[in-house]
């Protein structure tokens, strides 16, 4: 099987093809057997890696400050196992130069060999995106002990409700850029089965077929909706996203502000599923040193989001709000997620981190820092001023 | 590039576990493809490596269209019609009103053999048009790779009515884009979804760009969906000098390419190849916008249409709706018969239909009228 960018040339037309190309391009032969499939490793390309590179003057993602020419040119004839490429990679960067609000990675992962084959591109894109974590050398922590959680009730007259996400890939499976259909139904069979296993009743939806481009550029929205679905207990407290940006994407939450038995929850769902799974022989991907391996490499590490939504009125308005979050390692969104603006007084403020901390740590951190927003409302709405806190540390180098 | 799964693990799997879930769809590919002719297929590639998922995807991924009968597949190289004829002959026969895989296309692009056409009632026909699309040899499609087919163009010397300039996308300025737009030559990054999830928008805006004459007459796209989308066109009726200039400008185009040693792909078969299977043969759209706001609302104006083996589409292209009685007129057919034939076509049909026009702004029957099916 070839990979990206190969050249097309019949026997006759080649020496043809080659003389005629001189004056501007740079011509490197194409050999190539006609009646059988190319493979990686006996081709040699027609056009230099110069001349595939990517246009990446307009664009502004972590993608496109990391991936020099040189980069470009050492990784653009690998492949991984299951064939997936580094143009297949980019592409989602190439097509999106940017975001208005948040800088995008602009890469993917095809499946868990290529954070390794690529590693090249996706350690600088892991440094730039997780705050100066090195994959190379650190190893990051993996911690579902809900128990160790302090102070997780929040004052229900601010938080509105709780919620925690993270997701998890199936070890052996292309993931959703790369994946075949076979594949991609496996991967849910594999999910369903385990849930057929949980002692909750579940029901079946579905979600909207992604229409970012973002995502579409990745590939993710190929099939659509062959083998997707969500499955969530009656309450609709715990719920499954199958193979949309994610093999699996895994959620707790519930209305008020009870955030200690939101997690407590996720983490018992997460390990009976894993079990579950590993029962019939399959596992989770995911190493030391970037935790668990999902999609995009925004998500590595815990692949974790715990966020609230809390009512700020005056403390939205306080200049200093920003730059409380960023200490606090916090971010805010609309309430319909990443790419909303908020409505009203009423935020999305979840944990910025993925990568370096484990769950219990940025999951007390989200405690801590939407504690401590409480506070600066409340001595707002008395009259009294707020300090900015200082930065939260950062993980240990 | 592909963008498809390209691991062997998939081939593991069954024919059952990779088969699309075809149950909601209606397109020309869903209609054809089955288990066993994927079973056959999903082994292959052609030598640039694009597979029958590459082929199938968009279809797969659009399930229909509201108006129109979609295709559903697309080529990837040249090769893809010879390597999954399995799929893409019977997709051609129903597209092509039963082209067979033994039948052979003629070529004819002297303008000289088109009668009249110099004589369309600029009272009604506002524009007139041609286009075809060329994929130069030796490349593979945009499905796989947006390619740099444009580089002979850039450089070529040209005079008289082909005196023009080659506008790449990338690096455009505003006001050159204002003006494209102004001139309705500018073409945007594609938004259907039949182009898109087949791969055509990627790396946009790069290799891509428009060449036109001093004359605004004659314009090539380069690199959205055919390495060449070649046009001629002008203001009021006179479809016979449209076709003229672009038989003629089709014809220094080859030779340029030629000179740069690549020829356009063609065979005796297909007839000119390009990416979409609906295009093979001439690729030829010819068609005027035409003020018919009687016809139009006449019972049998459907069936006139198709017995002039002619279409109708808004004034905004394809997927758009007429506006004030004035319709995109153009041949129906591509493959089986020659340019000069299915110019010959939109010609006499519009003239025909013009006069029908006439009868009806006084009145009369346009029963007599009727043609018989061409």
């Amino acid at each position: 099987m070839a990979s990206s960018f190969t050249r097309l040339m019949s026997g006759r037309n080649k020496a043809v093809l080659l003389a005629g190309l001189g004056a501007g391009t740079m011509a490197t032969g194409f050999l190539l057997s006609e009646s059988s499939p190319l493979s990686a490793d006996l081709k040699t390309k027609l056009y230099p890696p110069s001349s595939d590179y990517p246009d990446l003057r307009k664009h502004n993602n972590c993608m496109a400050s990391a991936l020099t020419p040189a980069i470009y040119a050492k990784l653009r004839d690998r492949v991984t196992p299951n064939n997936w490429t580094l143009d297949q990679t980019i592409q989602t960067g190439v097509d999106n130069p940017g975001h208005p609000f948040i800088k995008t990675v602009g890469c993917v992962a095809g499946d868990e060999e290529s954070y390794e084959v690529f590693s090249d591109l996706f350690t600088p894109v892991i440094v730039d995106r997780h705050n100066g974590y090195d994959p190379k050398t650190m190893i990051h922590p993996t911690d579902l002990d809900a128990s160790k959680i302090t102070n997780g009730m929040f004052d229900e007259n601010y938080v509105l409700s709780s919620r925690v996400r993270t997701g998890r890939s199936i070890r052996g499976l292309s993931l959703p850029p790369a994946c075949s259909r076979a594949e991609r139904r496996e991967v849910e069979r594999v999910v369903v089965t385990a849930l057929a296993g949980l002692k909750d009743d579940l029901d079946h939806f579905l979600f909207d077929k992604p229409v970012s481009p973002l995502l579409t550029c990745a590939f993710m929205a190929r099939d659509w909706p062959d083998a997707r679905g969500i499955w969530h207990n009656n309450e609709k407290t715990f719920l499954i996203w199958i193979n949309e940006e994610d093999h699996t994407r895994v959620i707790s939450m519930e209305k008020g502000g009870n955030m200690k038995r939101v997690f407590e929850r996720f983490c018992r769902g997460l390990k009976q599923v894993e079990h579950l799974i590993q029962e019939r022989g399959w596992e989770f991907m995911w190493n030391e040193h970037l935790g668990y391996i999902l999609t995009c490499p925004s998500n590595l590490g815990t692949g974790l989001r715990a966020g609230v939504h809390v009512r700020l009125p005056k403390l939205s308005k306080d200049a200093r709000f920003s730059k409380i979050l960023d200490n606090l390692r916090l971010q805010k969104r609309g309430t319909g997620g990443v790419d909303t603006a908020a409505t009203g007084d009423t935020f999305d403020i979840s944990n910025n981190d993925r990568l370096g901390k484990s769950e219990v740590e940025l999951v007390q951190l989200l405690i801590d820092g939407v504690n401590h927003l409480i506070e600066c409302e409340k001595k707002l709405e008395k009259g009294q001023d707020i300090k900015v806190p200082a930065p939260v540390a950062q993980f240990k180098k | 590039m592909t963008k498809n799964c390209h691991n062997d693990y998939k081939m593991k799997f069954s024919v059952d576990d990779e088969y699309p879930d075809l149950s909601l769809h209606n397109n020309h590919m869903a209609k054809v493809l089955n288990k066993e002719i994927y079973g056959k297929l999903r082994g292959k590639s052609t030598p640039s490596g694009f597979t029958v998922d590459d082929v199938i995807q968009t279809g797969v991924d659009n399930p229909g269209h509201p108006f129109i009968m979609t295709v559903g597949c697309v080529a990837g190289d040249e090769e893809s019609y010879e390597v999954f004829k399995d799929l893409l002959d019977p997709v051609i026969s129903d597209r092509h009103g039963g082209y067979k895989p033994t039948d052979k296309h003629k070529t004819d692009l002297n303008f000289e053999n088109l009668k009249g056409g110099d004589d369309l009632d600029p009272n009604y026909v506002l524009s007139s048009r041609v286009r075809t699309g060329r994929s130069i040899k030796g490349f593979t499609l945009p499905p796989t790779t947006a390619v740099e087919s444009a580089e002979p163009l850039r450089s070529c010397p040209s005079r008289g009515e082909f005196k023009g300039k080659y506008y790449p996308l990338t690096g455009m300025t505003d006001a050159e884009q204002e003006q494209l737009i102004a001139d309705h030559f500018l073409f945007d990054k594609p938004v259907s979804p039949l182009l898109t999830c087949a791969g055509m928008a990627r790396d946009w805006p790069d290799g891509r760009g428009i060449w036109h004459n001093d004359n605004k007459t004659f314009l090539v796209w380069v690199n959205e969906e055919d390495h060449l989308r070649v046009i001629s066109m002008q203001k009021g009726g006179n479809m016979k000098e449209v076709f003229r200039r672009f038989c003629v400008g089709l014809q220094k185009i080859e030779e340029i390419f030629k000179k740069h040693n690549h020829g356009f792909m063609w065979n005796e078969h297909l007839g000119y190849i390009l990416t979409c299977p609906s295009n093979l043969g001439t690729g030829l759209r010819g068609g005027v916008h035409v003020k018919l706001p009687k016809l139009s609302t006449h019972a049998k104006f459907e069936e006139i249409l198709t017995r002039l083996r002619l279409q109708k589409r808004g004034t905004g292209g394809v997927d758009t709706a007429s506006v004030g009685g004035v319709f995109d007129i153009s041949n129906a057919d591509r493959l089986g018969s020659s340019e000069v034939y299915q110019v010959q076509l939109v010609v006499d049909g519009v003239k025909l239909m013009v006069e029908m026009e006439k009868k009806l702004e006084k009145g009369e029957s346009i029963d007599g009228m009727i043609p018989a099916q061409k």
